[in-house]
């Protein structure tokens, strides 16, 4: 809400039609240039294989021997790509289902459980804003106490909530929730203050309440800082829900398909690289909602941001 | 002292007394910044009286405490000591009552909403009901010239258009008393004669009392009926020229000789105080001609 600025129109349709097309070009070869590295690791440090087969008739052996050994690149420590995705259709157990549905199963199960912790965890965090603007004396008392909650590592309070809430999937929210807050109340009070001075004036000349500054300058100011801290707290929360399945056990979730998979990881080590695929696919899909949320919210209600990097 | 009609070359708008009631009234104001050494008069002995249906211009250098003055007309902030009053009351009530409607050199639009939204923000908040909003918000977009941006967000308007919005804003609830800062410093020269020949047409339909801080010579004297001169360090009113160019102002008016007279005037005017204190025979006339 600076001064005035002229028309800025929004990128027009037929620009961003090539701007997407290059986008998927370049995750598509990023996503070929890491196969390409991680395969060509092996061929280097790997172990040696050999092909003895018969392909239309003609009888195949091949042998390779990498020039050198490193002990990263061992079909126990990096399982090649294919044996990895390979994994997913191979069923886990015997006569069960294919390893991918279980996995999905679970992830289904671990996306929910941040679902809830990220919503109240992004509740709590602007709530705590709106409190601490309205009253410096709570915030300068509770903000040392939020800002030590945050030190202590996730995996030693984990058991004791786990503990207190007797286990289930509500202890696992509020580990997501826990981890949720913070950036939120951080970017509240941000945004909840960022508003220019003079739109505080033109409020005080409207002898507007609390609440009407409240409702129509503050919150819908921070909108955008909070969009920015969500997206962080997205991936927070997916953690928080994986390592908060540890401890309690539950089998529906991810955490337990790592610690299962973690345990037997000599007999099976392309199975934990697909759990630790589905793990990151979950906070993939998640920041995708987010982000997805906010531009559905925001979409034409507020200036574009400028596409260089000059200030507007 | 709290006569509208000033004492020196007075206007007769009409040919009768201008028996205008004080809409606002500054008595023996003076503010300070801070304590102590680095303590700064912003105002000092402030006394001034701007009748209904004036449209009275501060003007002066840097540092005279116009834009102060304006703010403790409105209440955005407290005089040291004096009273403001306004519309009769004092100013804390007189904002509470929402008499008055500010413009600020910025527009201090809502990006969120739509232009005719934005106008509607202090309907809202004062609790008007849709209909009546819907209505007022159209009026207005009419009145300045922007029917048919009312879907349109701010940043999709040039500068002097939303500008244009800001004083349908101000304008949106009826206020008797309209306070306007520089309203017009960050447009260009020709966007500004432009936009006040569109304020003299809002104004002449309106028939708001308006105190406006200029930093502009013929913008002051264009618009204006009065033009109240300050001087700096610390703020004080030096001169006060009644502007008797006939009304409604339109285009000609800034090629007209009485025209050029009194920019002369409010322009020597500022020169003589741009430095030191006045000069003993100076002083004398700035009391005879009346401070207000």
């Amino acid at each position: 809400m600076a001064a005035a600025v002229a028309s800025r129109p929004p990128i027009a349709a037929n620009e961003g039609v090539p701007r997407r097309r290059r986008l998927i070009a370049a995750w598509i070869a990023l996503a070929i240039g890491l196969i390409v590295v991680w395969e060509g690791a092996k061929w280097l440090f790997g172990d040696p294989w050999r092909v003895h087969a018969a392909i239309l008739g003609l009888p195949i052996d091949i042998e390779h021997v990498p020039p050198f050994r490193n002990r990263i690149a061992t079909d126990l420590s990096l399982p090649h790509v294919w044996d990895v995705l390979g994994a997913f259709i191979v069923p886990a157990q015997r006569n069960g289902p294919p390893l991918g549905q279980i996995l999905f199963g679970q992830a289904l199960f671990t996306f929910r459980e941040a679902l809830i912790g990220f919503v109240v965890g992004g509740l709590l965090g602007l709530s705590l804003g709106i409190i601490f603007i309205h009253s410096r004396l709570a915030e300068r008392a509770f903000v040392p106490y939020v800002v030590a909650s945050q030190t202590v590592p996730i995996l030693a309070i984990s058991p004791i909530i786990v503990v207190a809430t007797h286990a289930g999937w509500a202890s696992v929210a509020i580990i997501s929730a826990y981890l949720t807050f913070f950036p939120v109340t951080i970017a509240a009070l941000r945004g909840l203050r960022a508003a220019d001075p003079r739109a505080f004036e033109l409020m005080r000349s409207y002898a507007a309440s609390k609440r009407s500054v409240l409702w129509k300058l503050r919150l819908p100011t921070s909108v955008p800082y909070l969009f920015a801290s969500l997206r962080v707290a997205a991936a927070a929360a997916v953690i928080g829900a994986i390592i908060g399945e540890l401890p309690s056990g539950i089998p529906d979730g991810l955490g337990s398909a790592l610690l299962n998979y973690n345990q037997y990881y000599s007999s099976g080590p392309e199975r934990l690289w697909a759990t630790i695929i589905m793990c990151s696919a979950v906070g993939l899909a998640f920041v995708g909602l987010v982000r997805l949320t906010e531009f559905l919210l925001t979409r034409d209600r507020y200036r574009p941001a400028p596409s260089t990097s000059t200030a507007s | 002292m709290a006569n509208p009609s000033s004492a020196s070359s007075s206007t007769a708008e009409s040919g009768g007394p201008a028996v205008a009631r004080a809409v606002v009234e500054v008595a023996k104001v003076s503010k300070t910044f801070g304590t102590g050494p680095g303590a700064v008069t912003a105002l000092d002995g402030i006394d001034v009286s701007i009748g209904e249906g004036e449209f009275v211009s501060l003007i002066g250098p840097s540092g005279c405490g116009k834009s102060t003055l304006l703010r403790l007309i409105g209440d955005l902030t407290s005089p040291t000591s004096g009273i403001v009053t306004v519309n009769g009351k004092p100013a804390r009530r007189a904002r509470l009552d929402r008499d008055y409607g500010m413009v600020f050199q910025a527009p201090v639009l809502m990006d969120w909403r739509t232009i005719q939204a934005n106008i509607e923000l202090p309907l809202e908040i004062m609790g008007y009901d849709r209909d009546d909003r819907t209505k007022r918000s159209a009026d207005l977009l009419r009145l300045v010239e922007l029917e048919g941006f009312g879907g349109r967000h701010p940043w999709q308007l040039s500068g002097g258009m939303q500008q244009r919005v800001a004083i349908a804003r101000a304008l949106a609830f009826d206020p008797k008393l309209l306070l306007m800062d520089e309203p017009f410093g960050a447009l260009d020269e020709m966007t500004r004669e432009r936009m006040n020949l569109e304020l003299m047409r809002i104004w002449n339909r309106t028939k708001t009392t308006v105190v406006f801080v200029t930093h502009s010579i013929p913008e002051a004297v264009f618009l204006s009926t009065r033009v109240v001169v300050m001087s700096a360090r610390p703020g004080r009113i030096s001169r006060v020229v009644d502007v008797d160019l006939p009304q409604p102002r339109t285009a000609d008016t800034r090629e007209s000789e009485r025209y050029f007279e009194l920019v002369t005037t409010v322009r020597e005017a500022l020169r003589r105080h741009e430095s030191d204190a006045p000069i003993a025979a100076d002083a004398d006339r700035i009391r005879a001609e009346g401070l207000g």
